[in-house]
């Protein structure tokens, strides 16, 4: 008989989720002795909406469950390890052996998916070198170092077609080749892992769930440009990952793949991680370099750019995570291999973290060319609430707004710009009917601007005018004039900002005005929200059914709209509410609500 | 008490004098004054100042450009309620006020008690559980008005009995 393993899905979204207590749980079911059982943790299998997940694995075949507690996880154990008979109310995914078939409840999740970056995430422990070995981890490197020079592994990544992830699309190969091109004493390889854009979390889940594929792919690319020191420079506000990283880098140097003469290549390269200390233009190259080196995080002119002088002013190589993690891969199934996935001109495959309205929120790879529908549809089983889709936020506050009428686009670095949005980093945020798109422009604004670092005067004052109309205008205060004066501004700070920041920080406004022009006017002209959103443009009332009169809302309230007899369903007088909003937080019932 | 406040300043003088000259190590070592402190006193930005040989307005500068580092004390529950866009489009803006009425202070601010600080940040990247509040290390996902209010008792209720 096969031994069985139990592997826990421990990701900061499986954590979150509960995922420690149904582990402490298994584990005192597993040191009962009655079987024996292999316990493990893995990183995010990107079902974060049915977390905590719990796989049992018996050779090839896998079976996962969602939504596991720890009583739950007590019957898995009894019913399915123990007694060899699944539970079969809560499988969500089920696999027999790599080529068979495929069942579960949330098995369409997986249909459209192509794993290459996320392909050990969620199936082997993180934090041990071995499994990362055992799953073919390593090998592409030792292939780098004993079988390829310098410049066929730049001629294989450039034949790959692989483009750079953070958003810009730059082919990889070309950026590497010109690294390499430059002499100098010291070069450095980067890696960008300071993911600051809210709704953004694929390079987290690498980080957290397979840190090896990165160390790997870093460490090629020193091979291929000479460099012998690395840096990684990830988010503060990402301890787990920080903490994987750092047993894999120990474990990494035990084994001879980093350090000294890498494994007898006479190759010295060590990689160092450099927290980041919360600064969204620090995701910006040049001023994540002048973060490392302990100063301000500001951007600089490019030229010169990093391959000639970079980080302490040497030729560096910058990727992201997501880049790097894809080079192991290429190197060991080859070029030719990758091309094949994708499209013309963008290969391979996109991480994309699905969040927001959809019902289906978590992480997702899948090849490039999928359309948006099929990405919110098909991967994210349609919108929360059987909703009305309307449209998607992508690529972060610096992407762009795609309507639900283009969303037959298909997703790749040729389509995207083409509806004025950029692909940006992978975030993919989903808006129903009841998001507005005045509001939701107005919040992303909001954030580049506090995010300005302040150097470009339209940047930091340009941004600022924008935010100031948008503001109005979520209140029913906007003026005719005032569109013209977004689409001036916008064009403006997109045209005169240094760095990638301001030069995308227009993009929410630009793209929701494009496409939804009807729902500005109707804010400027009739002091109407239509997704009901806007506060100071909405009716509050109170849901009869919930209302219990405890008579909070009624004390909260600072003009005395609210009435009712304690203990009886209270009513609002829309006449006199002045749209606070302090009512709906102090009601315990979740009892009020807008029209 | 006295001991380890101590403790902790030894902690760090060790690491100022660990400290070997590389550039690049102000951030770091105002990262260990903060886990150390809870915060950069000012007293904390002069050693670094004398023995980096950068001055003291420079490390003043690198300190107010980036939002991890702070100047006063924390409250000892810090709670982060989550503004990233999957937390906004459920409703995270109810969740603050929710917060901030229960609690008597506004974001950014330290309860009079000590026992509470409310920020709000960018991306807690839990985004299918938003809207999402953070309380010290541990996270709080799918939240109401009302869940949040019990969750801020119940904490209030345990930080009193210690």
């Amino acid at each position: 008989m096969v031994m069985k393993r139990i592997l826990v899905g421990m990701g900061t979204c499986g954590l979150s989720a509960g995922a420690q207590k149904v582990y402490d749980r298994l584990e005192e079911l597993a040191d009962e002795g009655t079987a024996e059982v292999e316990l493990s943790r893995t990183g995010c299998i990107g079902m974060c909406y049915r977390e905590p997940l719990v796989e049992v694995r018996e050779g090839e075949s896998r079976i996962i469950y969602g939504d596991v507690d720890a009583e739950l996880a007590e019957q898995i154990y009894r019913t399915h390890v123990l007694g060899d008979e699944e539970v079969s109310d809560s499988v969500v995914y089920r696999q027999e052996g790599p080529d068979g078939e495929i069942g579960g409840s949330e098995s369409s999740y997986h249909i459209l998916q192509k794993r290459i970056v996320l392909r050990n995430c969620g199936t082997i422990d993180p934090e041990s070198i071995k499994e990362y070995e055992s799953a073919g981890g390593y090998q592409a490197l030792r292939k780098a170092l004993e079988d390829m020079t310098s410049e066929e592994i730049i001629d294989e990544v450039k034949a790959s077609g692989l483009r750079g992830r953070g958003g810009a699309g730059f082919p990889t190969g070309l950026k590497w080749s010109f690294a390499a091109a430059n002499e100098a004493d010291t070069k450095y390889v980067v890696c960008n892992a300071d993911e600051g854009d809210p709704g953004a979390f694929m390079d987290r889940s690498v980080l957290e769930g397979d840190p090896h594929s990165v160390l790997e792919g870093m460490i090629i690319c020193a091979r291929a440009i000479g460099a012998d020191q690395g840096y990684i420079y990830c988010r503060a506000e990402y301890p787990l990952a920080i903490r994987r990283l750092n047993v894999a880098i120990a474990a990494a140097r035990e084994k001879g793949y980093l350090g000294e003469d890498i494994l007898g290549s006479g190759i010295d390269f060590d990689i160092r991680i450099k927290q980041g200390a919360g600064a969204f233009v620090c995701g910006e190259e040049t001023a994540l370099f002048a973060s490392i080196e302990g100063r301000r995080g500001m951007p600089r002119l490019r030229p010169p750019f990093p391959a000639e002088k970079g980080l302490w002013g040497k030729p560096t190589n910058n990727n992201n995570v997501e880049t790097y993690a894809n080079v192991p891969w290429i190197l060991t199934r080859g070029a030719d291999e990758y091309a094949k996935i994708g499209t013309e001109k963008s290969k391979g495959t996109k991480v994309f973290a699905l969040a927001g309205k959809v019902r289906r929120g978590g992480l997702a790879e899948v090849p490039m060319g999928t359309t948006i529908r099929e990405l919110v549809f098909d991967v994210g089983g349609g919108i929360k609430q059987g909703r009305d889709f309307k449209a998607v936020q992508i690529g972060g506050p610096s992407g762009g707004c795609i309507p639900e009428e283009l969303a037959d686009i298909p997703v790749d670095f040729e389509s995207i710009p083409e509806t004025g949005a950029i692909m940006g980093s992978g975030g993919l945020v989903v808006m129903d009917d009841t998001t507005c798109m005045v509001e939701i422009a107005r919040f992303f604004l909001d954030f580049t601007q506090k995010e300005s670092c302040g150097k470009c005067t339209f940047c930091r004052i340009g941004t600022l005018r924008m935010l100031e109309i948008l503001e109005r205008l979520t209140k029913g205060e906007g003026e005719p004039e005032d569109m013209e004066k977004l689409s001036r501004l916008g064009e403006q700070i997109k045209q005169s900002s240094l760095c990638g920041l301001g030069q995308t920080a227009p993009n929410p406004v630009l793209t929701t005005m494009r496409y939804f022009e009807d729902e500005y006017r109707a804010h400027i002209e009739e002091d109407r929200c239509p997704a009901g959103s806007c506060l100071a443009l909405v009716d509050f009332h109170i849901d009869p059914e919930k209302c219990v009169g405890c008579t909070l809302c009624a004390k909260s309230c600072p003009v005395e709209a609210i009435s009712g007899e304690p203990k009886e369903p209270h009513e609002i007088d829309n006449s006199v509410c002045v749209r606070c909003g302090k009512c709906i937080s102090s009601c315990n019932f979740d009892a009020i609500y807008k029209s | 008490m006295a001991t380890e406040t101590t403790n902790r300043q030894e902690d760090f003088t060790y690491r100022l004098w660990r400290y070997d000259g590389q550039p690049g190590e102000l951030i770091p070592l105002l990262q260990s004054a903060q886990d150390h402190f809870g915060y950069i006193p000012r007293r904390a930005i002069s050693y670094i100042a004398s023995v980096t040989g950068i001055p003291e307005s420079e490390v003043y500068g690198v300190i107010t450009f980036y939002s991890q580092f702070r100047l006063r004390p924390m409250g000892k529950y810090v709670i982060r309620a989550c503004a990233g866009t999957a937390c906004h489009v459920s409703g995270a803006s109810s969740i603050l006020d929710a917060i901030q009425d229960e609690l008597g202070v506004e974001s950014g601010e330290t309860t009079e008690d000590g026992l509470f600080t409310l920020t709000s940040v960018a991306c807690l990247g839990c985004c299918s559980l938003a809207p999402v509040v953070m309380v010290n290390d541990e996270t709080f996902g799918r939240l109401t008005p009302a869940s949040v209010r019990k969750v801020v008792k119940e904490i209030a209720r345990r930080g009193d009995k210690q």
